[in-house]
């Protein structure tokens, strides 16, 4: 293929390595080695990953997370654009600013649905197993190359930018990855079938009832704990939905699959272990309270996860 | 003992220590209790970080929405609509709910996004068509407009995808019930989607249009601008 992920990560990995040289020489940043140190460790992991021995990366990782927990990781100071001369700029170029903005949706969309298939020489033009996440890579990247134009600026000065967007995110970057992690640790060492088993001494197997709410909780709960619900489906489903209510019941598959996934979506919408959907917005948005994001959601997550238990009992009566 | 892991989740968390540490301590935890090497347990974390680079995909948006941002992308967003006289943040916000929501379900999931989206657009035009309105805002209001923007944003992904038959979640649903010999139908699975997604954009939308009560509320009082 021509454009796989490896290419994606490249361009991420030049984008953060890149900008670690400013976080080197900014002397107004106490911790500017530290923190210097980090993005470009965090760079080498994206531009190296396939290339280093597994366990080096991993112990790239835990300088990291050392550096974190250590409080080296510091803010640096940004040569920002004045609110004048943002507004001058902004008289200038006017609505024209939301073209390279809007680009990168529609360009990705264009490329997941026109070029999913596309070959040129007998290889795919886009990676087939990453269509959506290389049409990104590439949407972003012409998105890129027009705002340059457009600005007049040079790829330093988009670098610079992304170099402040990126340490207001700071180690919440890392987060994702890292749970990620933890979710295959936990399977390797069986967290999910002790969570099964715990539940399944709790619950009271005759109430169809109460088995759909242990089900339905169950699913938001270890969301949750695992921050994924398609980490939770497989542990809950095997534990609670297939011994009880599709074999001892006899009720539809289809019903309790696409509602019990809802139910583990609750459950993504109240935890920080979801950190790229709730911590990582938190920090992109400057807001003070990391779980900001979370508690907005939360009255919505419990209300749906409500409606799923009482959509999953009347569905599942109609199937006796 | 392996749930010592999610005890040391649980505890941090409620404690607050920096999510980053307390996640990679109850992954060494769990990894020792599970009788595994602190070798094997490194190369772990190793070959997991590097499998899951693509999380870190936003990072691709960064140089162009921070070059926009410099040429004064956020304030042209602001600008536009507080020219609307019609929006209200609960009003936009809604708006791009419906986009977001029709939009994974139709199987256009990257139509959005915090990176590309929230954070250029949708926040600076709810917190404009606000500023609009009723002046300056104070910034724990400030605060609770882009929470609810990035809200929206997942609320509108996650239960519109699953409406849409070919998204992973749906295949994963699949591939685990033909593990287990359960008859299942794709179809029917994203049809029974539906009732959740169409109740989740009710539900949310009723609580944006609170939004916009609460803060007429608060700012109409402490502003003493805007009308009802």
């Amino acid at each position: 293929m021509w454009l796989s992920m490896e290419a994606v990560y490249i361009f991420l990995g030049i984008v953060v390595t890149l900008g670690s040289v400013w976080t080197f020489a900014d002397r107004s940043n106490p911790k500017r080695l530290t923190s210097g140190l980090f993005y470009l460790l965090y760079g080498v992991t994206l531009l190296f990953g396939s290339v280093i021995p597994p366990f080096y990366t991993g112990v790239l990782v835990l300088i990291m997370v050392a550096i974190v927990g250590f409080g080296g990781l510091k803010l640096g100071k940004y040569e920002e654009a004045s609110p004048e001369e943002r507004q001058q700029h902004r008289q200038r170029l006017n609505n024209r600013l939301f073209i390279p903005a809007l680009l990168i949706p529609i360009l990705t969309v264009i490329g997941v649905t026109w070029l999913k298939n596309v070959k040129i020489g007998g290889a795919f033009l886009l990676d087939p197993k990453n269509v959506t996440l290389v049409s990104l890579g590439v949407a972003t990247f012409m998105a890129l190359l027009i705002s340059m134009a457009m600005t007049r600026s040079t790829p330093f000065a988009a670098v610079k930018e992304s170099r402040r967007l990126l340490e207001t995110i700071g180690w919440a970057a890392l987060l994702p990855q890292m749970l990620a992690t933890l979710g295959t640790i936990f399977t390797t060492a069986g967290v999910g079938a002790a969570v099964s088993e715990l539940i399944g001494t709790i619950i009271p197997t005759h109430s169809l009832f109460w088995i759909v709410v242990a089900y339905c909780v169950g699913m938001a709960l270890f969301t949750m704990i695992m921050g994924n619900a398609f980490a939770a489906f497989p542990v809950m489903t095997a534990g609670i939905a297939v011994p009880l209510l599709i074999q001892q019941f006899g009720v539809d598959a289809n019903h309790v699959a696409a509602l019990g996934m809802f139910s583990g979506y609750c459950g993504t919408l109240m935890t920080p272990m979801a950190a790229n959907f709730n911590i990582v917005p938190a920090a992109l948005l400057d807001l003070r309270d990391q779980n900001h994001v979370i508690r907005v959601q939360v009255p919505t997550a419990l209300i749906l996860l409500a409606f799923n238990i009482a959509a999953m009992y009347v569905v599942t009566l109609m199937d006796l | 003992m392996v749930l010592i892991g999610v005890a040391i989740v649980i505890i941090g968390f409620i404690i607050r220590i920096n999510p980053l540490l307390v996640v990679t301590l109850s992954g060494l935890a769990t990894g020792l209790f599970a009788h595994q090497s602190l070798y094997e347990i490194i190369e772990q974390f190793g070959k997991a970080f590097t499998t899951n680079r693509y999380m870190a995909v936003f990072i691709a948006t960064l140089p162009v929405i921070g070059l926009l941002e410099r040429f004064g992308l956020r304030e042209q967003a602001e600008h536009v609509v507080s020219n609307i006289k019609a929006a209200t943040t609960g009003r936009i916000l809604t708006a791009y709910l419906v986009i977001r929501e029709a939009a994974a379900a139709a199987g256009l999931t990257s139509l959005g996004g915090h990176a590309q989206m929230v954070r250029p657009l949708v926040a600076p035009m709810a917190e404009g068509a606000a500023e609009a309105k009723y002046g300056t805002l104070p910034d724990r209001v400030r605060d609770d407009i882009r929470a609810h923007a990035a809200a929206v944003d997942n609320i509108g992904l996650f239960f519109g995808e699953d409406v849409f038959i070919a998204i992973g979640a749906i295949l994963l649903m699949k591939g685990f019930f033909d593990q287990n010999g359960i008859p299942s139908d794709p179809l029917h699975m994203a049809l029974w989607a539906i009732p959740t997604a169409v109740a989740a954009l009710i539900v949310h939308s009723f609580r944006l249009h609170r939004l916009d009560r609460s803060l007429h509320k608060l700012l109409y009082r402490e502003n003493g601008k805007g009308r009802a």
